[in-house]
């Protein structure tokens, strides 16, 4: 482990053969480093035991209840804005009395005051989780966190590896704690394409939406075929990521709920008496 | 040591605490100064709008265009929302085809003036076919024929210090809007509506146009606009009617 670090070159690193101070205070307390430290178990135990090391990184837990948080009051208040008008087109327009792509079966919610205040959340928590997933994705990047714990290994792409994965899940087989250390095959595919497709999607078809950015932007409309186009797959997005929350909340609960939230909030997934 | 620990915590919390504060507060100051500050940014809800309206500000230029479309593309279907008032001051006008109804324009301007609809239609006209949101989520594309408000701003000659336009109508649905966007080359003062005259229910005599905001920024039945350099003393001081209905006040989202 302690060869890997070496190998990869982390200014953290260099800082052992060098005997500059302000170098070593500057490394040491820039917030990459900091943030990066936690993801190089090879730098942790040459100084603490391996155990030490946590789950997730502190930067990594606190975006993720944000983010949550977050999304959370974006689906609410984005379902309080739906019900105003729960019909979908394909499209530059569309409006009663004309052909809708499908109609959801859901009231018309015009009377009850819902979706004035729901735009105001709506807009507030789009806010916080872009921010935040901004925060994380540029620090995912600088920690090579993406390229080491979330984009699929070569040699898991295979039909074997990921059937094995598929099989253990069909089988709602728990994964031992050695498997809880790391992300299985199918989690990093998901996690990469939810990252990096999906949320990138639902961002720009919300964009497309607003006729001021629009009118910088044409092309955010228009690489859709039309604004209520937009408003359509900003619709799927948003099943499709409620989906993906309800597997994750499910597959927390069936690798064990207690040990894995425990994870994303301390770091550990042992209680603080049972590690020491 | 637990003492130190928590009194240095509560220290650098409250240090941190007082920082931000004053902080946003300075934040504030600045963006209203550069004109980046939505009349309804209160409270935490208002957060949200303020950064929302400060970027789009920055983000949109003076002369960025909403999308135009073609003739072959207006829409066969117009959803209305909402009647015509049914206040007497209104039913008088209709019935006499608006040919007593005047638009005056106040305040912060050198020469205040009203204008009839005819002296209006005289005026330079701009025909535009742009797309019409509603914040419920449906949509539709129009024609749409008036009389720039800039034309007629600087006809009046608003001041280079006025920050607003406060537009009554003769319904409750009064609002405001930044100069950016009263002097904007596709802010119009429409009477015409696909051709024909502007229909009734659609905002007769006339509606304000304002194709880079959601369809309820677009006013209709127009009576008086006000020019001035603060919101703070019209009405709630919300700078618009929509806010304390639970809508913002900017709507270009």
């Amino acid at each position: 482990m302690g060869v890997t670090s070496t190998r990869n070159g982390s200014p953290f690193h260099r800082v052992a053969g060098k005997r500059c101070l302000l170098q070593l205070a500057r490394v040491r307390f820039s917030p990459i480093v900091m943030a990066q430290s936690a993801y190089l178990p090879g730098v942790r135990i040459e100084h603490a035991a391996a155990h030490d090391a946590p789950r997730h990184a502190a930067l990594v837990r606190i975006t993720h209840w944000i983010h949550a948080t977050s999304f959370l009051a974006l689906v609410l208040s984005g379902i309080a804005i739906l019900l105003a008008h729960p019909r979908m087109y394909w499209g530059e327009t569309g409006a009663v009395g004309g052909p809708s792509l499908f109609d959801l079966p859901l009231p018309f919610v015009l009377d009850v005051p819902i979706r004035g205040p729901g735009r105001y959340v709506h807009f507030l928590s789009a806010w916080v989780c872009l921010l935040t997933g901004l925060l994380y994705v540029i620090s995912g990047f600088l920690t090579q966190h993406f390229r080491k714990n979330l984009l699929p290994k070569k040699s898991d792409l295979a039909l074997k590896p990921i059937l094995q994965v598929v099989s253990n899940h069909l089988h709602l087989k728990r994964p031992t704690e050695a498997e809880s250390q790391t992300y299985n095959v199918l989690q990093r595919l998901s996690y990469v394409v939810v990252l990096f497709v999906m949320f990138p999607l639902i961002i720009i078809t919300g964009l497309a939406m607003s006729p001021a950015v629009t009118s910088v932007f044409p092309f955010v409309v228009t690489i859709f075929g039309g604004q209520q186009t937009a408003r359509t797959i900003h619709f799927f997005l948003f099943i499709f990521l409620v989906l993906f929350l309800l597997i994750h909340v499910a597959m927390v609960i069936l690798a064990g709920f207690t040990k894995r939230v425990r994870a994303m909030i301390t770091g550990y997934s042992a209680a603080r008496k049972e590690r020491s | 040591m637990i003492t130190k620990v928590s009194r240095r915590r509560l220290i650098t919390t409250g240090l941190a605490t007082a920082a931000g504060v004053s902080g946003l507060a300075i934040a504030a100051k600045i963006a209203d100064r550069y004109g980046l500050l939505a009349p309804d940014h209160h409270g935490i809800l208002g957060a949200g709008e303020a950064i929302t309206y400060g970027a789009m500000r920055l983000l949109t230029s003076h002369h960025s265009l909403a999308r135009e479309f073609h003739r072959s593309e207006i829409s066969k279907v117009h959803p209305v929302n909402g009647k015509h008032p049914e206040t007497e001051p209104y039913q008088l006008l209709l019935a006499g085809n608006f040919a007593d109804w005047r638009l005056t324009i106040d305040g912060m301007v050198v020469r205040p003036a009203s204008f009839s609809l005819d002296e209006l239609k005289r005026m330079p006209s701009q025909t535009n076919i742009t797309h019409q949101a509603c914040e419920e989520g449906w949509s539709f594309i129009a024609e749409w024929t008036g009389v720039p408000l800039s034309y007629v701003l600087h006809l009046v000659g608003a001041s280079p210090q006025a920050k607003w336009v406060v537009i009554h109508p003769f319904d409750d649905f009064w609002d405001s809007i930044d100069m950016p966007d009263a002097l904007h080359p596709q802010t119009t003062l429409a009477y015409n509506m696909n051709g024909g005259e502007m229909p009734t229910d659609y905002g007769a005599p006339l509606r304000l146009r304002i194709p880079r905001q959601l369809g309820y920024k677009s006013v209709k039945y127009l009576s008086r606009l006000t020019v001035t350099d603060s919101l703070k003393n019209v009405g709630d001081g919300l700078g618009s009617g929509a806010p304390s209905a639970g809508y913002s006040w900017y709507a270009g989202i």
